[in-house]
């Protein structure tokens, strides 16, 4: 009879506590975001002509040369899938991968005309831990400039400014470390 | 080195202490009952709770009364969360119109989040309702983290209460740190995580057109709620897949300091609250302090292994840090290192970076922060009561050595003690090992296995680690949602969980019966550097004898065989 009694008061309190953090909690904090932070709490949308193009904080798969290029992604079949994100969780003697990381410094040297011992920065050779990741280093952007000025047939001094414009330091001048948004840079390129 | 890198670090933990020092004032104050300053609001809404449950909060329960609800509340828990992921196609606030899991897997995921551990077989944003997500797995956030404290808390009060039979009210604990300690804090943590970026709606998915002329699908949902009390309970399962390395859980540098902050805040803040709960602040320091020096020394493994890199990477000819698969541009490599650091000394399991593309060194450190027994500051509550357990060898071992009965807090430590505290040790040791033995010798486990080499041994301990140690992170290559790995990582999470917290609350019980011995010369002082050291060094001899054989055949021979350049 004990047991039973134990048994009610243990479902009733996961019930309550159900109501509480299950349903308020989320309920609430999802009206203050919606109130306080709305850009910020549906997912940060870059708008162009009334249409959502994409998120500031989730990268888009690049390949054509007129963009800047971001890291290789392991999310979804082709990469950059926002509903399936992931790493491609390869451990650091794994053949498969080192040969991979290879290749893409090699076509990551011939796409942007360097020297087959240049070396290549390396997050343009790894994948990042989300697939989804929008920045790079600025050194990475920096080897694709004289490519993206060229198929665009801008200056190489005009492409500089706008990755320029669109590098970010360290937040609060210590936390991270500096990087460019090239989902932002592919834009501002795009709307000159 | 960089001194960038040092000032991020440095900085960390002065925020950390400073946050952590005025909350353990706190906890004590809600965990005795007294009035806060939060007693206006949520007051009420306490008295509410035990009215509508009939709980007496004024009644005392013994270990075994607080073991039975312990164990009713979880067990009950367990099996509601399953039928939950069974039925979720057919409750609300599902605009994917996910349906039920496979039962193995509903199975895992539901004993996973009672249990504090949050692996993850599943991929949060192509399985899991928002209702799921919220009424399922947001709950076991709170109160799984709400049943460490309460253990904790029994235990300090078997420390300090003399010659009684009751360890306290189950029900008044777990209630008290979900309402006046866990909620607040959420509340205050998600919003600020909203403000970076983190987003909290309701909406279906958005499908845009991206800018090369494709198309992107960007998963939605109430993510900040959930994120907050996934660090803040050192639960750590994602709302996504990628975890706190997805930027819509950690869009930012600062996003990223938050999360490592609130994953330690209340760990290191109930040292404190220990000391002021047995009055006297220099017990609680102690507790501090030796976990401070582990955690140091592991935060500098990793770091140094993660800067020096992955040689194989730097010959093919690159610029900048060579470890840098599974790592984000925006983090770094001593926010990876750190975060990696953070997640395992705690039973947290939330991951910034892929763990299983760490160098072979720097994912030793993971698995060892985790086999240690997590009492590196350790998971919310449950950090506490394995520090309690290292406590008690650690004054039994200096008892041998000096030839006196092992006291702590006036107390003698006896047969009975010594049995269960070794038990809690051995249980979950015991787990790790026959589990990933097991697992490496028969195909269902080794076929699951996405890196060959030792790098795959290293894969198999990390998930027996990890379940059992109820941390929840993993080398994630290997592929969990198997009827092996499902049903194997399950018992191991509820042997780990459960087979350390019966074992401790029989010492609470029995602790608080005992008389106070008045203090001697003769008396071994538990405070002061000494003890520290101590106490460090009893946690590392002894996380040292179980693993080192397991630890060498795999992150450190890949090491080895890292640096003469073999790859497999």
């Amino acid at each position: 009879m004990i047991k039973m009694k134990i048994l009610r008061r243990a479902f009733m309190l996961l019930l309550v506590m159900t109501i509480i953090t299950g349903i308020a909690y989320p309920l609430a904090v999802t009206g203050l975001a919606q109130v306080i932070f709305p850009h910020q709490a549906n997912g940060s949308l870059i708008v162009q002509n009334g249409q959502a193009v994409g998120s500031e904080l989730i990268g888009q798969n690049f390949s054509d040369p007129r963009y800047f290029h971001g890291r290789p992604s392991t999310a979804g079949k082709d990469g950059y899938d926002a509903a399936s994100s992931g790493g491609s969780n390869s451990g650091p003697t794994n053949r498969s991968f080192l040969d991979t990381a290879a290749q893409r410094a090699d076509e990551v040297r011939k796409e942007n005309g360097l020297s087959p011992d240049a070396p290549v920065p390396s997050d343009l050779i790894t994948a990042s831990a989300s697939g989804l990741e929008p920045y790079i280093t600025p050194a990475a952007a920096q080897i694709q400039v004289t490519r993206v000025a060229k198929a665009r047939n801008m200056s190489v001094q005009k492409v500089q400014v706008l990755l320029d414009q669109c590098t970010k330091g360290r937040q609060f001048g210590f936390l991270g470390e500096p990087r460019v948004n090239v989902l932002q840079l592919n834009l501002a390129l795009d709307t000159q | 080195m960089t001194g960038n890198d040092f000032l991020q670090l440095g900085f960390y933990l002065i925020i950390l202490v400073l946050l952590a020092l005025p909350l353990g004032r706190y906890m004590a104050k809600v965990l005795q009952g007294e009035k806060t300053f939060v007693d206006t609001v949520l007051g009420p809404l306490e008295k509410l709770v035990y009215r509508v449950c009939g709980i007496d909060s004024d009644k005392e329960m013994n270990w075994r009364e607080y073991a039975v609800s312990l164990m009713a509340f979880n067990i009950l828990g367990i099996v509601t969360l399953f039928i939950l992921q069974m039925i979720q196609g057919l409750l609300p606030f599902n605009p994917q119109g996910f349906s039920a899991m496979r039962w193995d897997l509903a199975l895992n995921t539901a004993v996973s989040f009672a249990t504090n551990t949050n692996w993850q077989a599943y991929s949060g944003e192509s399985t899991m309702s928002y209702f799921t997500q919220m009424a399922g797995l947001t709950v076991h956030n709170f109160v799984s983290a709400a049943t460490g404290i309460a253990v904790a808390v029994a235990m300090i009060r078997g420390f300090t209460r003399k010659q009684v039979k009751t360890i306290g009210n189950f029900w008044v604990d777990l209630t008290r740190s979900t309402l006046k300690i866990l909620l607040p804090l959420s509340i205050v943590g998600a919003l600020l995580l909203v403000s970076q970026g983190v987003i909290q709606n309701l909406s279906p998915y958005l499908t845009v057109n991206t800018f090369q002329g494709g198309s992107q699908t960007l998963a939605m949902g109430p993510v900040a709620s959930q994120e907050a009390i996934k660090e803040l309970g050192t639960n750590g399962g994602g709302f996504f897949n990628a975890n706190s390395a997805h930027p819509f859980e950690n869009p930012t540098p600062f996003s990223n300091l938050l999360e490592m902050l609130f994953i330690l805040v209340i760990p290191v803040g109930l040292t404190f609250t220990f000391g002021h709960m047995v009055k006297d602040t220099k017990q609680g320091w102690v507790l501090f302090a030796a976990a401070l020096i582990l955690f140091v020394l592991m935060t500098g493994v990793s770091y140094s292994s993660e800067i020096a890199g992955n040689p194989l990477i730097s010959k093919i000819g690159i610029s900048g840090a060579s470890a840098m698969e599974g790592k984000e541009v925006r983090f770094g490599v001593v926010n990876s290192a750190l975060f990696a650091t953070i997640t395992t000394v705690t039973s947290c399991g939330a991951v910034n970076t892929m763990h299983d593309s760490l160098t072979p060194l720097g994912g030793l450190i993971p698995i060892l922060a985790i086999m240690l027994g997590e009492c590196v500051f350790g998971g919310v509550g449950a950090g506490l009561y394995s520090i309690f357990t290292f406590v008690i060898l650690t004054v039994f071992i200096v008892g041998l050595m000096v030839g006196r009965t092992p006291e702590y807090l006036g107390k003698k430590i006896e047969g009975f003690e010594m049995k269960m505290a070794v038990s809690a040790v051995l249980i979950p040791s015991t787990c790790i090992l026959l589990g990933s033995a097991l697992a490496s010798v028969i195909p269902a486990g080794t076929s699951s296995l996405a890196n060959a080499g030792p790098h795959g041994l290293s894969e198999m301990l990390y998930a027996f680690s990890s379940a059992s140690g109820n941390n929840g992170s993993a080398f994630a290559g290997l592929s969990a949602n198997t009827y092996f790995y499902n049903i194997a990582l399950s018992m191991a999470m509820f042997i780990g969980r459960f087979g350390v917290i019966l074992p401790l609350l029989a010492i609470a019980g029995s602790m608080a019966g005992k008389k106070v011995t008045p203090v001697s010369a003769g008396t071994f002082q538990t405070t002061g550097g000494l003890f520290a050291g101590l106490l460090a060094g009893v946690i590392v001899i002894i996380g040292a004898l179980t693993f080192f054989p397991a630890l060498a055949l795999g992150p450190i021979v890949e090491q080895l065989m890292m640096w003469v350049g073999k790859a497999f």
